[in-house]
């Protein structure tokens, strides 16, 4: 058995030889900044759907507003579709069809995936504005702040100190859901590893190697995520 | 409608449910600078809609609601302007958990009314004292005890330099020990001529601190007049049932 020095061989040619290990830092590098970036405008399309949705629905109170009754209405549209349809082809239709004149993948595969999250957060966010006491909605407004201002200062800070868990496991799906990624040709960090397969002809070394820097990633993460929280819930004590 | 009234309500209704429930019923009523009128009623007659109905955290279905000559229940009246004017505390609190006391007192004059941090800061330490919570600036709402907490809400409304404060059942929601502390600060606040609107069932603080008891059943004002009166002579047979319950 030729076993330790084929092994050795193996793990030579996946991240030594041509300078290999360099392609895997590029492309966790480029996954990084696509998860980052699709969280930022994921979590931003959330907050402005949950809120159009929740002044919808907290209207009762007040005269019915014609403009805020299409935008409820636009955003229905958009949750379903997006939460209709796989991530994958919404990623392929984005790149070759809306924007099929572009070669600018990190671009499209950033809108791709923060429009995506976008409609998974705002159910979430949604969840957590609607679980804050009314009490703290008649509070704000007894003070003299209007709708907007209540929402920004008192809300969704509550929301999102509720909601901090879900909105975590949402950027834990997102980040490993953009290995999809590959499809439009964009060499994160899944790309990488498939790159070197097809050069090497060694499937093992690469891939268990993406695997782990994946479940490292998502266990940093977890982590972070739940420093945070007992850092919210601490100020609270 | 002389100078010295502050709120003029004429035949103000709230119906639920399509007209099902008449929460109010037509109620006309003045309130004059510096009056103290305590609101009571049985259960369901209407007391906290018709509060809430001053400062339009309820949306009246008929009549008008005058606040210093303007009619706020104009749809074309930016009511957060006068929301400002008329503090509210209500049963339950509703602080603000994730902000300190001192920021739950600042956070509105500063954001609505502009004022500089230090100033608020200095307003807000001032009124903590009077309440004998200055130490507790920097606490959370949830590091409070009932009573502390509802002395906090009435001088974060203070904060605002309302021109009316409207209680909903200040002290149904403490124990019966910490009652006491914030009738005082409440009593205090009206010696000092401050416009109240009490709704409670602290027939005590009626009587003592009240200029007029207003009784409600049923959506509508059944009886009013000053303390003595309601309480030792009351006319109506529905007002002295209601005595004969709660006293
Ligand atoms: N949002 C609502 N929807 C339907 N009915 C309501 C609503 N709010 C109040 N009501 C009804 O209106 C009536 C008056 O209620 P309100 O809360 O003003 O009474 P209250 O005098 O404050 O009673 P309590 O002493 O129990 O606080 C009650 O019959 C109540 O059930
Ligand atoms: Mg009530």
């Amino acid at each position: 058995m030729e076993f330790w020095p084929e092994l050795q061989k193996d793990f030579y040619q996946s991240f030594v030889e041509g300078g290999r290990w360099l392609l895997y830092i590029k492309g966790l590098g480029t996954t990084l900044l696509v998860t980052l970036l699709a969280l930022i405008l994921g979590i931003a399309l959330g907050i402005i759907i949950a809120v159009i949705r929740a002044a919808h629905d907290q209207q009762a109170l007040r005269k019915v507003n014609p403009v805020l009754k299409i935008l409820n209405a636009l955003c229905k549209v958009y949750t379903t579709v997006i939460r209709g349809t796989p991530m994958m082809v919404q990623l392929l239709i984005m790149y070759f069809v809306i924007f099929s004149n572009t070669r600018n993948q990190i671009g499209v595969a950033v809108l791709a995936f923060g429009i995506n999250s976008g409609a998974y957060a705002s159910e979430i966010i949604r969840g957590g504005i609607m679980s804050v006491d009314p009490g703290q909605m008649e509070a704000g407004r007894s003070l003299g702040f209007g709708y907007a201002g209540t929402m920004r200062l008192i809300i969704i800070p509550q929301a999102i100190k509720m909601i901090l868990p879900a909105l975590g496991n949402e950027l834990i799906t997102l980040l490993k859901e953009t290995s999809i990624v590959t499809v439009i040709g964009l060499r994160d960090l899944t790309k990488a590893a498939m790159l070197i397969q097809g050069k090497t002809y060694q499937a093992f070394m690469p891939l268990i190697a993406i695997a782990l820097i994946y479940l490292a990633l998502v266990m940093i993460l977890s982590w972070l995520l739940g420093s945070l929280e007992r850092r919210l819930r601490a100020s609270e004590r | 409608m002389n100078d010295k009234t502050l709120i003029s309500v004429s035949d103000l209704k709230k119906y639920y449910n399509g007209g099902s429930i008449k929460a109010l019923d037509g109620i006309s009523e003045e309130i004059r600078k510096g009056e103290v009128v305590v609101v009571i009623g049985p259960s369901g007659s209407g007391k906290s809609t018709f509060l809430r109905c001053l400062n339009l955290l309820e949306v009246p279905t008929g009549g008008h609601i005058l606040f210093n000559g303007a009619d706020i229940t104009d749809e074309k009246t930016d009511i957060n302007l006068h929301r400002r004017k008329m503090g509210m505390v209500f049963q339950h609190f509703n602080l603000f958990p994730h902000m300190t006391i001192l920021r739950n007192m600042t956070a509105a004059p500063i954001k609505i009314l502009k004022r500089r941090r230090e100033e608020a800061d200095a307003q807000a330490m001032a009124l903590l004292k009077r309440v004998g919570l200055e130490d507790r600036a920097n606490a959370y709402p949830s590091q409070l005890s009932g009573g502390q907490k509802q002395r906090i809400a009435i001088v974060r409304a203070l904060c605002m330099s309302p021109e009316v404060m409207l209680f909903d059942e200040p002290t149904s929601a403490l124990d019966p020990e910490m009652v006491g502390e914030v009738l005082e600060v409440m009593k205090q606040l009206a010696n000092e001529g401050m416009t109240m609107i009490v709704v409670t069932h602290e027939m005590g603080f009626a009587r003592e601190v009240g200029s007029r008891v207003i009784f409600m059943d049923e959506g509508r004002v059944v009886e009013e007049n000053t303390p003595s009166a309601v309480f030792d002579r009351p006319q109506s047979g529905r007002l002295k049932s209601f005595l004969a319950k709660v006293l």
